[in-house]
């Protein structure tokens, strides 16, 4: 009889892994039963932080033998339940992995292990003058395999793409124990099909990212913050799109309302023009003769389309006083409310200024406060639904709220995600933006990657696919009318 | 063999409806845009129905403010630009092969001088409508450009030669045309490439494209500055400064975006690292025992090469041999031959080694498992 999903499996793996790198302490296995997103908790049976890929390997490949799920798990800043345990499965932490194996400014690369964190990377080439370009709001904190999976993008993507831009290759673990090395490390593209794109962004449900080449860029010649405040978010609104239609292409564009304003004050005093509605926030980067032109468009612009103050920053430390507000913003609302939700729907730019008067009339009927962050840039919003759990149905008008606002998204033709992933959160949503045909489609992925479905299982897709059926032809019946409007 | 049929449906659901019919029959099945690149990619082993998407054609969506559009898949990528244009957007994605279509660029994974600044195809799709090999049409992605919702199924149907399915429809995020551009360029040694290529990626100079025109040792370097009036001719300026003797402000060079190879010519694709170009190109100048013309984006490590179209079977495997020797590997780059006499072709490994084949495999298999799409077109055999 093959061993059960966990017999014996903490001892065998303390003998190959050394005992430092197995869990079983309850008390200690319950500090890694969330990720960011705090309401789903879940105990794993085992965590497990090994050393190295060949170590990663060496778990999977027991699960795989036993058919034990398993979760694979970064810095567990993710805001959509991706890393959230599974009770009876094996949690794969990749905390220990932190090495950059190689640097290579020849070519403009480097090589990772997954639990490098975000920040150390640029940290490692900046003296040399590059940088690695996504940057999430947790990068201090948030690695490079989390933000594998999650396809992170940060303030800078409106310019600079997302994660999914800047990985060339990676190392993968799939759920039958085999390291695959995907993609290229050095070289502009790799032949056959594109299993990099594929893995990124994929939550963790494809395997384990074990070591990952990511592309390196040379920092601007010139950085130039401006902030400017304006009376209302229609008008800092109508300042984004005018600078979008004048064609200049700011690194970011970063709206914060008066409520989140009024959060980061108290949070961090970052002395925000008083009184106002809204401040953007436009960061420019490039040739100085350029920026330096830009500049002078932006302020234009903004004072016409009403802004009331326009600081800009001269230098380094001033640019940091400006974004210290921004990048408080979601912690700081715990000053004004006792609990809040982090929410993350996109709508096309244009749809601005109609979505946040639907959200504000959202929040009103529902006799909640919603603050709101977003990048303007591509249309990211970050409502944040305040409520106070001591209020009897507020928390549960909260998340009506929530997934109202997800669903104007959606009826926008937008997404009900931008950054933070579907996850175990969102799942259920999933078929909102998407057909039974579109879902089923992407879960021939997964089959191909993890046909046991020991990878994250329960996570992105409402219902998995049962692999090894292969598609059949369908009957007319069963394919989309003309005209349908899916996403 | 009888000539295949040929199909020309008129919509998504058109194509559904034939991709169908076809697989109940099991019949095999390849489509096709403008056909540029036919002889790209393995000849298909069997072909019982071609699917013309020519009807698939037009821009379905442009939203200026959004810098987003939606465009029928056998559009002509040039049709589409011209749209664009109109409100001063363009799809950074180029084709060397003038009349390509939307889908047929994305399928081949074409990308032309921009890639450096803006990548590929899969970089620039942000949605896409497409057939599968059973008939069912699916989308992934959005009309955003930030989304994360579900898997990126866009990106692996992004040069895979159409053995996943028919794309009938893709949504882009646009860029705005620059107001001002000028090209710099200077001669080259192969030897000097690597160092020239690293000035010209100079952030003060932020050049748009950094390419390459080799014959054998020695060719041409020349760049692309886009920005605005007062910017262009500022950072030209600093660009003939970093790269020294000879080099000068030019009108577009002739080459500029254009394949080395004739149609009857040994297509090679060569993907290596920045700071490889000028060795492979070298490695490939002495294997073949003459002057190799070698263009394409050295700024991003992606160049192409044309051997005589009469070179020997023998000789083409042994050239290949050397040049993916010097090149060290699957992890640093690869050297593929896109198009060959038939001859050759049946000869030579065309791919070369391939990461994470077996996974390809497992995919098309699920996708495909009957191999009915494009059979046999596509690395080992898929």
């Amino acid at each position: 009889m093959p061993p059960g999903p966990l017999d014996g499996l903490a001892e065998w793996l303390r003998g190959e892994l050394g005992p430092d790198a197995v869990v079983t302490d309850e008390a200690a296995r319950r500090t890694y039963e969330c990720d960011g997103l705090t309401h789903y908790r879940s105990v794993p049976a085992l965590v497990v932080l090994p050393e190295d890929a060949e170590g990663v390997r060496t778990v999977v490949r027991a699960c795989r033998e036993r058919g034990t799920p398993w979760v694979a798990r970064g810095a567990g800043t993710g805001l959509s339940g991706g890393a959230l345990p599974v009770a009876d499965g094996v949690l794969i932490v990749t905390s220990r992995m932190r090495r950059i194996l190689d640097v290579d400014l020849v070519n403009g690369r480097a090589l990772l292990e997954p639990g490098v964190v975000n920040l150390a990377v640029s940290q490692a080439v900046a003296a040399a003058g590059w940088f690695y370009a996504p940057d999430p709001s947790s990068q201090v904190v948030c690695s490079i395999g989390g933000n594998v999976a999650e396809n992170s993008g940060g303030a800078h993507c409106v310019k600079y793409g997302f994660t999914v831009h800047h990985v060339t290759g990676l190392e993968v673990c799939t759920s039958d124990g085999e390291l695959v090395w995907l993609g290229t490390n050095q070289a502009g593209e790799a032949p056959g099909y594109d299993l990099v794109g594929a893995f990124v962004g994929s939550e963790g449900t494809l395997g384990i990212a074990t070591k990952v080449a990511v592309r390196l860029l040379r920092q601007p010649e010139a950085v130039l913050t401006l902030l400017a405040a304006f009376p209302t978010v229609s008008s800092a609104g109508a300042a984004t799109s005018d600078i979008i239609a004048a064609g200049l292409s700011p690194a970011a564009l970063e709206i914060m309302d008066a409520l989140a304003i009024q959060a980061a004050e108290r949070a961090v005093s970052c002395e925000y023009p008083p009184g106002a509605g809204a401040v953007l926030i436009v960061e420019l980067d490039g040739p100085a003769v350029e920026v330096a032109e830009e500049r002078e468009t932006v302020r234009r612009m903004c004072e016409a389309a009403g802004a009331f103050e326009v600081r800009v920053a001269a230098n380094a430390a001033e640019r940091t006083e400006i974004w210290k507000g921004r990048k408080s913003a979601f912690a700081a609302v715990g000053r004004i409310s006792p609990s809040y939700i982090v929410q993350d729907g996109v709508i096309p730019r244009t749809a601005l200024a109609d979505v946040l008067s639907a959200i504000g009339d959202l929040a009103a009927a529902a006799g909640i406060r919603v603050a709101n962050v977003f990048h303007a840039g591509d249309g990211n919003l970050h409502p944040l639904v305040l409520y106070d759990d001591d209020a009897p149905g507020q928390y549960e008008a909260a998340q009506r709220v929530s997934g109202d606002i997800l669903e104007l998204c959606v009826a926008r033709g937008g997404s009900i995600t931008g950054e933070h992933g579907v996850g175990v959160d969102k799942a259920a949503k999933l078929p909102r933006m998407f057909s039974a045909d579109d879902l089923d489609t992407m879960q021939l992925v997964r089959c191909a990657f993890d046909p046991y479905g020991l990878a994250n299982p329960g996570k992105v897709f409402p219902t998995p696919r049962l692999c090894g059926e292969p598609p059949r032809p369908r009957s007319a019946a069963d394919a989309l009318p003309a005209g349908v409007e899916i996403w | 063999m009888s000539a295949p049929e040929v199909v020309a449906p008129g919509s998504a659901v058109e194509v559904a409806d034939a991709v169908r019919a076809a697989a109940a029959d099991g019949r095999t099945m390849l489509a096709r845009g403008a056909g540029t690149k036919s002889h790209w990619g393995g000849s298909a082993s069997t072909v019982d129905v071609v699917l013309e998407t020519r009807r698939l054609r037009g821009v379905a969506a442009h939203e200026p403010g959004d810098l987003v559009a939606t465009v029928a898949a056998g559009t002509p990528l040039a049709d589409l630009q011209g749209v664009l244009g109109l409100a001063g957007q363009r799809l950074a994605l180029e084709a060397g092969s003038p009349s390509a279509t939307v889908g047929g660029v994305l399928s081949s994974g074409e990308a032309g001088p921009l890639r450096l600044r803006h990548g590929t195809g899969r970089d620039l799709l942000i949605g896409v409508e497409f057939v599968r090999p059973d008939g069912v049409l699916a989308r992934s992605g959005g009309r955003v450009v930030k989304n994360v919702a579900g898997y990126d199924v866009g990106k692996l149907l992004c040069g895979s030669y159409g053995t996943l399915g028919v794309i009938t429809s893709a949504t882009f995020r646009l860029h705005p045309l620059p107001v001002d551009r000028a090209w710099v360029s200077c001669p080259v040694a192969t030897d000097a490439l690597t160092d020239l290529v690293s000035r010209a990626l100079d952030p003060r100079v932020h050049a748009s494209a950094v390419e390459v025109d080799l014959t054998g040792r020695a060719g041409t370097l020349a760049l692309l500055i886009e920005g605005s009036r007062t910017g262009v001719p500022v950072r030209a300026g600093t660009a003939v400064g970093l790269l020294g003797d000879g080099a000068a402000i030019v009108d577009q060079p002739r080459w500029w975006g254009a394949y080395p190879f004739l149609f009857d010519a040994i297509a090679l694709k060569l993907a290596v690292g920045v700071g490889r170009v000028g060795a492979v190109a070298d490695a490939l100048t002495d294997a073949a025992g003459a002057d190799i013309a070698v263009r394409g984006s050295a700024g991003a490590g992606v160049v192409h090469a044309s051997l005589p179209g009469a070179t020997p079977p023998a000789d083409v495997e042994r050239i290949l041999r050397a040049v993916r020797t010097a090149i060290g590997g699957v992890e640093r780059g690869s050297c593929v031959v896109l198009a060959a006499p038939e001859p050759v072709l049946r000869a030579v490994d065309r791919w070369g080694p391939v990461p994470g084949l077996e996974l390809m495999r497992r995919v098309k298999a699920q996708f495909d498992p009957y191999h009915r799409m494009a059979a046999g077109r596509f690395v080992g055999g898929i």
